[in-house]
């Protein structure tokens, strides 16, 4: 932080860093400065004019606040401080003028434009526009431009801020859009109006201060005024981004972003945004029951009666649960206890092959440096994962460090476009034993590091030789000479369930079977029963003729194969708490109400005991956590993170083992289905339909 | 100036010549690493020579060779006018002057020539796709408007018969000569001078001079210095000019302006031409001082500046 300077606006003395605009300086005064181009986590553009203030012994006409420094000013007479002025009738004809320019060409269609009601432009126009208009000539009109099946572009509307160019080239880092033509003429379009090709593109519509960039999937369904907003969280990836759900009756209209500095800044991802249409198709809205090869409607009772009819013909160890990658912790939890009272050991909430495991103690399964640390690093290798897809915002974060610093960066595993230059040293986990014996101009990097971060993606951590390229991470992560306290270990996740799965210890018990095992006694017909909590990424055509018990929400993968359907709620539906991959607690708020029948995941659970015999100990929510943050007191923090202990990695990190040559492959790909909602929803098949055809277009 | 588009109809593929390509390398070569961006012109420049326009295969093309995303290159290649973006006549594309000099002086009938002669409409190909037009802003020889250029050459002082002439010749591919199209030379006036049509009456004052030694030449005027004659210059107001019509005078030192009575002073400036610069800048008292051996403010800084020199 540079030194404190003292300015005075509007007359009243301020002290503000020397590297503030004149704009931040305002705005730390008080003042509130209009602006259409400005964007805090954007480059200075310094072209739609509208926050003009005075400067006092300035030059004698406005300044455009947003692309001056504190440090250029003149000081006063005397050495007075410099004086600004945001009120004065000279700044307020200014904007005016501004603003009947940008109105000139503007459109007079907010009755019919998606943003009215939350438009920057209409509401600066209410403060500095006038009712009436000077210019008689044409209005300008312009083509739309089609970027995409995500954002709705209606150009005529647009002012020609930038904001969205400099978003897709800075912080998406798919440089698609620019402006072409110049003057009147200039037109904000991708080439030849291709898709765009980030997986943030969403985040434009947010940026566009007027309604020239719209969210084409919710194009003229619902005004802002009428939506109920609901505070909640992301379970679309393992980042657990902080969202705001738009509702109206039961129906979520819309998904926006809101700020958590810590985590997602104000960006999600393009899933976490058009996701909605996927949580009103495929909907499970009562129980189902397999008769005679068929699935027929059902009540709870027959549901349940069926599920203890095949529970009580097995025996504990014969009965077995999984966990899919949207279940809440509370259900986990309730899972597990039942599963427990069952007498089984057999759950589990890893993706299969996982090696990550609660007894090696917390640190070895977060993303230990934090998100925001990130910005801490002074290199990063990844090993077996693509950021991009896995973390979208996370990965974003990663660029915008690289941005700033230039810290070198490198991958093991499948080459992909990060959106950063990351140096290739190798598809193995060979490459890892290279680094650690200090091959390679890396190895001395990462040698030299204070603050390095070993980034590890399920791609690597699912393979046979999993627990041995763990070690080597915890290794590169600690081995040399670290700044105090810094745990470099970065295990990234790409579920929302899974760091909570293993909080509560949602693991095989004592000789219990892990989801590869599952699944394989299942097909063997050692287990009676299978219970899926929202698991649909195992084989279930190789789950053999167990008794299959289905809780979730859509009519995926494991519905199919269900002998019986539980419908429960989806993250909008219900209030679960799910922790993010840097091990934050965070918990979602209930939007909505689950559709039919469908009741959230942990009554469902407390009901079926009741059926099982096997009673829960619990007869609300509030009681549910109350023993769950007995048993595991961090839970309890929400929005807190217990850290882990460097000593576990290093603990890890003298493991060892033997390593597999074979390539690391990444677990996703293809970022738009990765969960039953996705899977279900049409927006995100559209946009992974397309981006399956610019991969096969850019291999020919 | 309208929206500027990529032409519908683009070939499939663009390649430099293998000249264009070494050139391409020099150019990019002038940057910094990781600067190739910065020959993104110059080389939409050379595209635009080789082909006659800049096409969209072209503009793949060099964004590939500089790194640069391709809607980089194409924000560069709309915002400059000067890139064609459609293909142009094979022999001629005719860029005619339209701003208010050429408007003035007959630049709607060379529009109409051009509408008339190769196709209705602006950036169209002719029929037989030989030539082309467009309308330009300033080529900045409003002295002789109306104007237009074709390739690197401009034609000046047209009117409808020239620029059909000049069309012709192309059309039959007769050599054209670049320049006015009358007989005016350059930017000379056209029909001949109209001012300073005799040789100037110079400023020395010297011809006008009696000949030194004539008869009113004052007392005290000498044929020749005493000597090495003083540096006159160190009077303020008297520049090299000036010292020699005074040596002519016959004035050559200090002493003998210190010692001029009104009448010689009234001699001198009837010569000088400077009415009563003598008095004004008080060259006498000056000139007592130096002759005396003594400096003046001003005669100090002349040597210094001298020295220095």
């Amino acid at each position: 932080m540079s030194e404190l300077r003292t300015v005075k606006v509007d007359g009243a003395e301020i002290d503000v860093p020397q590297d503030y605009t004149l704009l931040q300086a305002c705005e730390a005064a008080g003042a509130e400065i209009p602006r259409f181009c400005f964007h805090e986590r954007l480059s200075i553009a310094g072209n739609c004019r509208m926050c003009l203030i005075e400067v006092k012994g300035g030059p004698p006409k406005p300044v455009a606040s947003c692309a001056m420094n504190v440090r250029d000013l003149r000081p006063g007479p005397e050495g007075a401080p410099p004086e600004m002025l945001t009120r004065s009738p000279m700044v307020r004809k200014a904007r005016e003028g501004v603003m009947e320019f940008l109105l000139i060409n503007h459109p007079l269609d907010c009755p019919i434009c998606d943003q009215g009601g939350e438009c920057d432009l209409q509401d600066q126009a209410m403060a500095y526009g006038v009712d009436g208009s000077r210019f008689h000539e044409n209005k300008r009109a312009v083509e739309d431009k089609y970027i995409g099946p995500l954002v709705k572009t209606t150009m005529t509307r647009c002012i020609h801020c930038t904001r969205c160019i400099r978003f897709a080239a800075e912080v998406a880092g798919a440089p698609d859009l620019g402006a072409t033509g110049r003057g009147e003429d200039m037109e904000i379009t991708t080439y030849l109006e291709a898709a765009m090709g980030s997986e943030l593109q969403g985040n434009v519509i947010d940026l566009c201060p007027v309604g020239a960039l719209t969210s084409r999937p919710y194009e003229f369904h619902a005004r802002p005024w009428e939506l109920t907003k609901t505070e909640s969280v992301d379970a679309m990836d393992a980042v657990g981004s902080a969202i705001r759900v738009d509702t109206r009756g039961r129906e979520v209209m819309r998904i926006l972003p809101r700020t958590n500095e810590d985590v997602n800044e104000e960006w999600i991802s393009d899933k976490t945004r058009f996701i909605w249409d996927g949580l009103r198709t495929q909907r499970l809205d009562r129980p189902y029951v397999r008769r005679d090869g068929r699935l027929v409607a059902a009540t709870w009772g027959e549901a349940f009666m069926n599920v203890a009819e095949a529970v009580g013909r097995s025996s504990g160890e014969k009965i077995a649960a999984l966990a899919g990658p949207l279940a809440g912790v509370e259900e986990m939890y309730a899972l597990r206890v039942l599963m427990e009272r069952l007498g089984s050991p057999h759950f589990d909430s890893r993706p299969a092959g996982s090696v990550l495991a609660p007894k090696n103690g917390r640190a070895s399964y977060l993303f230990n440096t934090t998100i925001a640390g990130i910005e801490a690093a002074d290199a990063i290798l990844i090993v077996g994962s693509n950021p991009r897809h896995e973390a979208a915002v996370l990965n974003a974060r990663i660029r915008k460090h690289f941005r700033a610093t230039n810290l070198p960066i490198a991958l093991v595993g499948e080459v992909a476009d990060l959106t950063y230059p990351a140096e290739h040293l190798g598809s193995g986990p060979q490459a890892l034993d290279a680094l650690l014996a200090g091959e390679g101009a890396f190895a001395g990097v990462l040698a030299e590091a204070k603050r390095p971060l070993v980034i590890v993606g399920q791609g690597a951590l699912t393979r046979a030789d999993g627990a041995a390229i763990l070690s080597r991470a915890a290794a590169l992560a600690t081995n040399g000479e670290r700044d105090e306290g810094w745990n470099g270990l970065c295990v990234l996740h790409d579920a929302a369930s899974a760091v909570g799965g293993l909080d509560i210890g949602f693991v095989p018990g004592e000789g219990g079977l892990a989801t590869a095992g599952i699944v394989a006694a299942a097909g063997r017909g050692d287990l009676d029963v299978v219970i899926l909590l929202g698991e649909d990424d195992v084989d279930m055509s190789a789950l053999g003729s167990a008794h299959v018990v289905y809780i979730g929400t859509h009519g995926d993968a494991g519905a199919h194969r269900a002998d019986v359907i539980l419908p429960a709620a989806t993250y909008t539906e219900k209030s679960a708490t799910y922790v993010n991959t840097e091990g934050r607690v965070q918990m979602t708020a209930r939007a909505a109400f689950p559709p039919g029948e469908a009741r959230e995941d942990w009554a469902v659970l407390r009901a079926l005991s009741d059926s099982l015999s096997a009673t829960l100990p619990f007869d609300d929510l509030n009681a549910l956590r109350g023993q769950m943050y007995q048993a595991h007191p961090h839970l309890a923090a929400i929005d807190g993170i217990a850290a882990g202990d460097l000593a576990d990695v290093r603990a890890l990190a003298e493991a060892g083992g033997d390593i597999d040559p074979a390539p690391i492959a990444n677990r996703i790909d293809d970022f738009y289905l990765t969960n039953p909602i996705a899977r279900a929803s049409a927006v995100m098949a559209e946009c992974s339909a397309l981006a399956s055809s610019t991969l096969a277009a850019a291999a020919e | 100036m309208a929206v500027r588009r990529l032409a519908a109809d683009q070939p499939t593929t663009f390649a430099f010549s293998a000249d264009n390509r070494a050139w391409a390398g020099r150019e990019i070569a002038k940057y910094p690493e990781g600067r190739a961006a910065s020959a993104v012109i110059a080389l939409l420049w050379r595209v635009q020579e080789q082909e006659g326009w800049v096409s969209e295969p072209a503009i793949r093309v060099v964004a590939e060779m500089l790194d640069m995303p391709r809607i980089r290159v194409l924000e560069v290649a709309t915002f400059y006018t000067m890139f064609q973006l459609q293909p142009v006549g094979r022999v001629a594309h005719v860029q005619v002057c339209g701003t208010t000099p050429c408007w003035l002086r007959g630049a709607n009938d060379l529009k109409d020539v051009c509408r008339q002669r190769i196709h209705g409409d602006q950036h169209a190909l002719s029929e037989d796709g030989r030539f082309s037009w467009e309308e330009v802003e300033c080529l900045g020889a409003c002295v002789n408007a109306p104007m237009i250029q074709i390739g690197a050459d401009t034609f000046e002082d047209l009117d409808r018969g020239s620029f059909e002439a000049i069309l012709d010749a192309l059309a039959d591919g007769r050599p054209v000569t670049p320049g006015p199209q009358t007989e005016r030379m350059r930017a000379a006036p056209a029909g001949g001078l109209t001012s300073l049509l005799e040789v100037p009456e110079a400023d020395t004052a010297t011809e006008e001079l009696p000949p030194t030694g004539s008869g009113d030449r004052p007392a005290g005027a000498l044929d020749a210095p005493r000597g090495d004659a003083d540096d006159l210059k160190k009077i303020s107001g008297v520049g090299p000019k000036l010292e020699g019509i005074l040596n002519d005078l016959g004035i050559f030192h200090y002493d003998q302006i210190a010692g001029w009575s009104p009448d010689t002073v009234a001699w001198v400036d009837e010569h000088l031409k400077f009415k009563g610069r003598i008095d004004r800048e008080d060259w006498i008292g000056q000139a007592k001082v130096l002759a005396a051996g003594g400096e003046t403010d001003f005669s100090r800084r002349a040597s210094a500046d001298s020295e220095t020199d």
